[in-house]
């Protein structure tokens, strides 16, 4: 494949594109139900999330959130592990899941025939109502999850990506690693991760999005389904999460790594969901390095020089300040050049913004590129789960190429100035560290 | 978007899916179109019938490289142009080789259509193949070699047990080519190869999404008509030589935890109204990893808990030879002798004892479950279309999938898993880990000594 991570990175931008006919509403214990329907196939699409990501993990109990999710689907309402998932595959249904520094989730897909959907769903709503937390259970996952953590010890862009993660947040919770850490996870009991479920379920901060063959009728009852046993508010922890402090100084992390290439993330706390910039920074980010062959970084790292097989920037807003990152592998022996090259491009950047050119060939690729951002029910569904958790009008979609539209150069630059301070960013380098300055 | 709108609510009955079409030109160019009105989107996808299986030894990867190369421009769409056009027009592009084809494709609004298909007969008979191009696009070849294998350990493991499994099929190539060839690769050899095997007779154009198939054809003939078909190379079939008894083969490399692989030689999917068996293969894969509950995630994962992970692959469309791969994670404190048992014994009961009807119903429930769900994606469908003509089967064979499997029987998958996975068709791979700190970085590896 010719480039992996520009398409990645492409479909992984995290801002949603407009124009469906999106339902809204509340159910009575406080979840939000989103809706488009749609009888092109016979399926339905549907997922539910809370605000129970790795951010929620206390401190000292660092994969708690994620390891909580995960056992929703190993044992509930009196049925084991493997009697939910031979449930589900019985009627061809597929679950799935969501988690993130903010969010956790399930997705279901399943066809939507009366019988098939009725059975996928009453299994959904049993492990989202009743999960066991049987102590068996929770020591197998527990160590399988510790070694996915230490498979990951030996492999040099987890290695990267977690010291990019520690350097940029710090004592944030958005520091915290979603799975956790290896000693932290080893302690959790049934008893915690219960007390965990039953503080960061409610039906109050439940999204519930849904897309395919049912009516609006039937969607509410489904939603009204899957919400009606979840932990009752009372119990509710609070979802706040502390604003992201902004880096104060240039931190420079290089470890060695016996590698063929070098990792080389760059980066610091971007903006939050909603900040006024956003469509600013989205739009010259593309050019900086979000556009795949478009982007300066692309061309300047892997065009002109042949330095490396992809090179790109992104924004992750998140609830509060995600990160802004630059990432890209090379050869150890021309890192400290590709670093270089990187440098230069981004200070050209923040000197100069973009050009009109530029600028315009960023609109036509994302204005004319929206049709195939909800061309399928499983794009859509994750739209509606991102509009509905981070509290997004249900016209965003639409609303959404005309905010592209109405960027400027000046307000490109002027964002970029008042978010990205390259004198003040993290630098991890994985693999050829020691000449690395 | 008020289209998709519309059409949504038009379509209250559930409709059949437009039946798949398919037509020739007179040079030999293959065209397949799927007609999908739910978006006002369409996929283009290019397949050529040249991957890595066609290539010699000494330019492995030329297929692949050559992928890199069209990007490089032509005579009337320089270098960057191709990108930067499709970019303008809204859409993506991206292309991919494999051991079977070389496939360059296209999403965007319906009514750029044409800029793609323009672009795509241009850059199959004017590709301009300068040397400079060549000597960077080169570099970013070997970076990619670098960061897909050489990096990572899993892949090098799957990369050393094809390369044992077979010993004569091209198929013991990697993709992506041997690195020593890739150094060594000149623009000639791409040359070469674009003569050789880039001509409309060798492809198939795949169409999916909000089209009508006068438009395709109308297209089609405007931009492809007019190129050449020229005499295609004969392909030898290199069939692999039974294989005669066990093979192993352990990797070292810098990981944190050991990994299993284990290959059977397997038949593929050839004379489709009569083959049987690898559709009986096909369910045996699910019987064994088809969901959480099925057998491994059951008895190996959670029962015996000597795997963190465990799966079983088979894919029965490939022009060239099959392979049944099972592969897994010890578990702490478990070994791979012990986790090699364990699959094995999986294996074994499925020969001594069968399979259960609940077993086989519920991988036919996810097969045709599947079937309904792959029309949520136009580049999926296309996907499917392009990997069944460039295999040379026909597209009813896709549609007859799911009638196939369900005709499989309880005794044909146990037939098949007696006949197939047994040890004289086995290759197993093993992945013995190797430090990662710093104390083994303090004595690089030989590519580090460039270091200041």
């Amino acid at each position: 494949m010719r480039l992996l991570i520009g398409w990645i990175v492409f479909f992984a931008s995290t801002l949603a594109y407009a124009g469906l006919p999106v339902q809204h509403w509340q159910l009575t214990n406080g979840a939000q139900v989103y809706f488009v329907e749609n009888h092109n196939l016979p399926m339905l699409d549907v997922s539910i999330d809370f605000p129970a990501g790795s951010a929620y993990d206390p401190s000292t109990q660092g994969g708690l959130a994620n390891l909580t999710r995960r056992l929703l689907s190993q044992g509930a309402g009196g049925l084991s592990d493997v009697q939910i998932a031979d449930g589900f595959a019985d009627v061809g249904a597929q679950l799935g899941g969501r988690f993130d520094t903010d969010r956790a989730g399930v997705t279901l897909r399943t066809l939507s025939n009366a019988e098939d959907q009725s059975a996928a769903l009453a299994l959904l709503t049993k492990m989202l109502s009743q999960p066991t937390f049987a102590p068996s259970i929770v020591e197998r996952e527990k160590a399988r999850v510790i070694a996915s953590l230490k498979e990951a010890e030996g492999e040099p862009d987890v290695i990267a990506e977690r010291a990019f993660q520690k350097a940029v947040f710090g004592t944030h919770p958005y520091a915290h690693r979603e799975s956790g850490e290896i000693d932290t996870v080893t302690t959790f009991t049934g008893p915690q991760l219960l007390d965990f479920y039953r503080r960061h379920y409610s039906a109050q901060g439940a999204v519930v999005a849904l897309i395919g063959d049912v009516s609006k009728t039937q969607a509410d009852a489904i939603a009204q389904q899957l919400t009606a046993g979840l932990p009752p508010a009372s119990l509710a922890a609070s979802t706040v999460i502390p604003p992201v402090p902004p880096l104060t100084e240039a931190v420079l992390k290089t470890i060695a790594f016996p590698a063929k290439q070098s990792q080389i993330l760059m980066g610091q706390p971007g903006v939050a969901r909603g900040d006024p910039d956003y469509f600013a920074l989205y739009v010259g980010n593309y050019v900086l390095g979000g556009g795949g062959f478009d982007s300066r970084l692309m061309n300047q790292v892997r065009q002109k020089r042949g330095l490396t097989y992809g090179v790109y920037s992104y924004f992750m807003p998140m609830k509060e300040a995600g990160p802004f990152q630059i990432g890209l592998k090379t050869r150890t022996d021309v890192t400290e050049q590709a670093l270089q090259v990187v440098r230069q491009t981004l200070a050209d950047f923040m000197a100069q913004g973009v050009t009109e050119a530029e600028l315009t060939q960023a609109k036509n690729n994302i204005i004319g590129g929206f049709p195939l951002r909800i061309d399928s029910n499983q794009k859509i569904l994750e739209y509606l789960a991102m509009i509905g958790f981070y509290h997004l009008p249900t016209n965003y979609l639409e609303l959404f190429p005309q905010r592209v539209a109405a960027v400027t150069s000046e307000q490109i630059k002027q964002a970029f100035e008042r978010t990205i301070y390259p004198d003040k960013m993290v630098t991890v380098v994985v693999g050829a560290a020691e000449s690395i300055k | 978007m008020r289209r998709w709108l519309w059409v949504g609510l038009m379509c209250c009955a559930l409709p059949a899916q437009a039946a798949v079409q398919q037509f020739e030109l007179s040079n030999g160019l293959t065209v397949i179109v799927q007609e999908d009105h739910r978006s006002p989107i369409v996929v283009s996808q290019l397949w050529y019938r040249a991957g890595s299986m066609d290539e010699f030894n000494g330019t492995t990867g030329v297929a692949h490289m050559l992928e890199h190369m069209m990007f490089k421009g032509t005579k009337d769409v320089p270098d960057g142009q191709f990108s930067k056009l499709i970019a303008a027009a809204g859409g993506s592009e991206n292309a991919f080789t494999n051991q079977d084809s070389t496939v360059f494709f296209e999403q965007l609004q319906k009514d750029k259509l044409t800029l793609a298909l323009k672009l795509e007969a241009d850059r199959m008979q004017n590709l301009t193949l300068a040397p400079d191009d060549f000597k960077k696009e080169n570099q970013v070849v070997m970076e990619e070699r670098r960061m897909r294998t050489d990096d990572q350990p899993q892949a090098l493991v799957y990369e050393k047990m094809m390369s044992v499994a077979f010993q004569t099929n091209p198929y013991r190539r990697p993709v992506i080519g041997w690195m020593n060839d890739l150094e060594n690769m000149t623009v000639d050899n791409a040359r070469d190869w674009y003569r050789r095997w880039y001509a409309p007779n060798n492809a198939t154009l795949v169409i999916v999404g909000d089209v009508t198939l006068p438009e395709v054809k109308d297209l089609a003939m405007r931009y492809f008509g007019s190129i050449p078909s020229h005499a295609l190379p004969v392909r030898k079939p290199q069939t692999e030589p039974p294989q005669v008894g066990i093979k192993r083969i352990n990797v070292k490399a810098p990981a944190k935890l050991p990994y299993l692989l284990m290959a059977y030689h397997v038949p593929e999917l050839r004379d489709t109204p009569n083959d049987w068996e690898p559709y009986a293969l096909q369910v045996l894969a699910g019987v064994l990893d088809g969901s959480e509950g099925a057998r491994l995630g059951k008895f190996v994962v959670r029962e015996q808990r000597v795997a963190s992970q465990a799966s079983a692959n088979y894919d029965m469309i490939a022009r060239g030879p099959g392979l049944f791969v099972l592969d897994g994670t010890p578990s702490q404190g478990k070994t791979l002798a012990e986790l090699e048992s364990a699959l094995r014994d999986q294996i074994q009961s499925v020969i001594q004892k069968g399979v259960s009807e609940a077993e086989m119903k519920r991988v036919k429930a996810q097969v045709i479950a599947a079937h309904v769900y792959q029309r949520d994606s136009a580049f999926y469908q296309g996907m499917l279309l392009g990997e069944y003509v460039t295999d040379g089967l026909p597209v009813s064979a896709l549609t007859d999938e799911v009638a196939r499997i369900e005709a499989i029987s309880p005794a044909q998958v146990q037939a098949v898993a007696a006949k197939y996975l047994v040890d004289d068709g086995l290759t197993v791979a093993t992945l013995d880990p190797q430090p990662v700190t710093k104390d083994l970085a303090d004595q690089p590896p030989a590519d580090m000594h460039n270091l200041k």
